[in-house]
């Protein structure tokens, strides 16, 4: 009982900011996909998140994904739901857009662009940062 | 485990949801609720069928309270809140529902 009493008193109290970061492709390994069901089960404990993509993984936010040739679950709708389990915070790193030939309007979602100068500032205000 | 329905056999994984979404029909959908003890009517189509638009639209089952949350926001609040959901759905309408919908197991319930 004293342990759920400490527990009550300190718990709720310490919200930590966690980002998420991805740099893979979505299909060819299991990353970005598991990555997104971390993020949506992480959403129900009331912490700071934020995820971002860069590298290759700004692809997984890439509009009409076409799966049929690999048997693959196209899983880049479920980026939209984001959005309902609160996970507001979600930026794209400027630089791997423009590697990739890529502009805002061809993500599924909207985003939130930065310089890479801009997003390592908001990397170093996280308490935890997960990469994949 | 199983469901028969139609003469045909539909497997499921241990906890009660059917493995293979594409075999989902309404005929189904009234096999399972009757093993939950639940009796299909308008009000528990109504969230059935907005789990499935769900699913189509973001290819997960929410959470319950993303469901919650979202039927509000298209069904308006005296639908969209725990009590009405529960009372349709006793044992969690996330996880009964979603059973009976044909979906798997909701991401993020805890």
């Amino acid at each position: 009982m004293s342990e759920m009493n400490e527990f009550d008193e300190n718990g709720p109290e310490v919200i930590k900011r966690f980002m998420y970061v991805n740099r893979k492709a979505p299909y060819g390994t299991i990353y970005a996909l598991e990555c997104l069901e971390v993020v949506l089960v992480a959403a129900a404990f009331d912490q700071d998140v934020s995820v971002v993509f860069l590298d290759d993984g700004v692809c997984q936010l890439k509009k009409n994904q076409d799966t049929t040739g690999i048997g693959m679950k196209n899983f880049s709708k479920t980026y939209g739901a984001l959005d309902d389990y609160d996970v507001e915070k979600i930026y794209v790193e400027k630089e791997s857009l423009a590697a990739r030939g890529l502009t805002e309007d061809d993500l599924v979602i909207p985003v939130e662009v930065l310089a890479a100068d801009d997003l390592r500032e908001v990397m170093a205000q996280q308490d935890v940062i997960i990469s994949s | 485990m199983a469901y028969e329905c139609n003469g045909v056999t539909i497997e499921t994984d241990e906890e009660g949801y059917i493995t293979d979404i594409s075999l989902w029909s309404r005929e189904l959908a009234i096999r399972i609720a009757e093993e939950e003890n639940i009796e299909m009517d308008d009000d528990h189509w109504e969230v059935v069928n907005f789990l499935r638009n769900y699913y189509e639209e973001y290819q997960i089952a929410p959470a319950v309270r993303v469901l919650t949350k979202a039927i509000k926001k298209t069904l308006g609040v005296e639908k969209g809140n725990s009590k009405y959901l529960y009372e349709l759905f006793p044992y969690g309408p996330a996880k009964q529902a979603c059973k009976i919908a044909g979906l798997p197991k909701p991401t993020g319930c805890i």
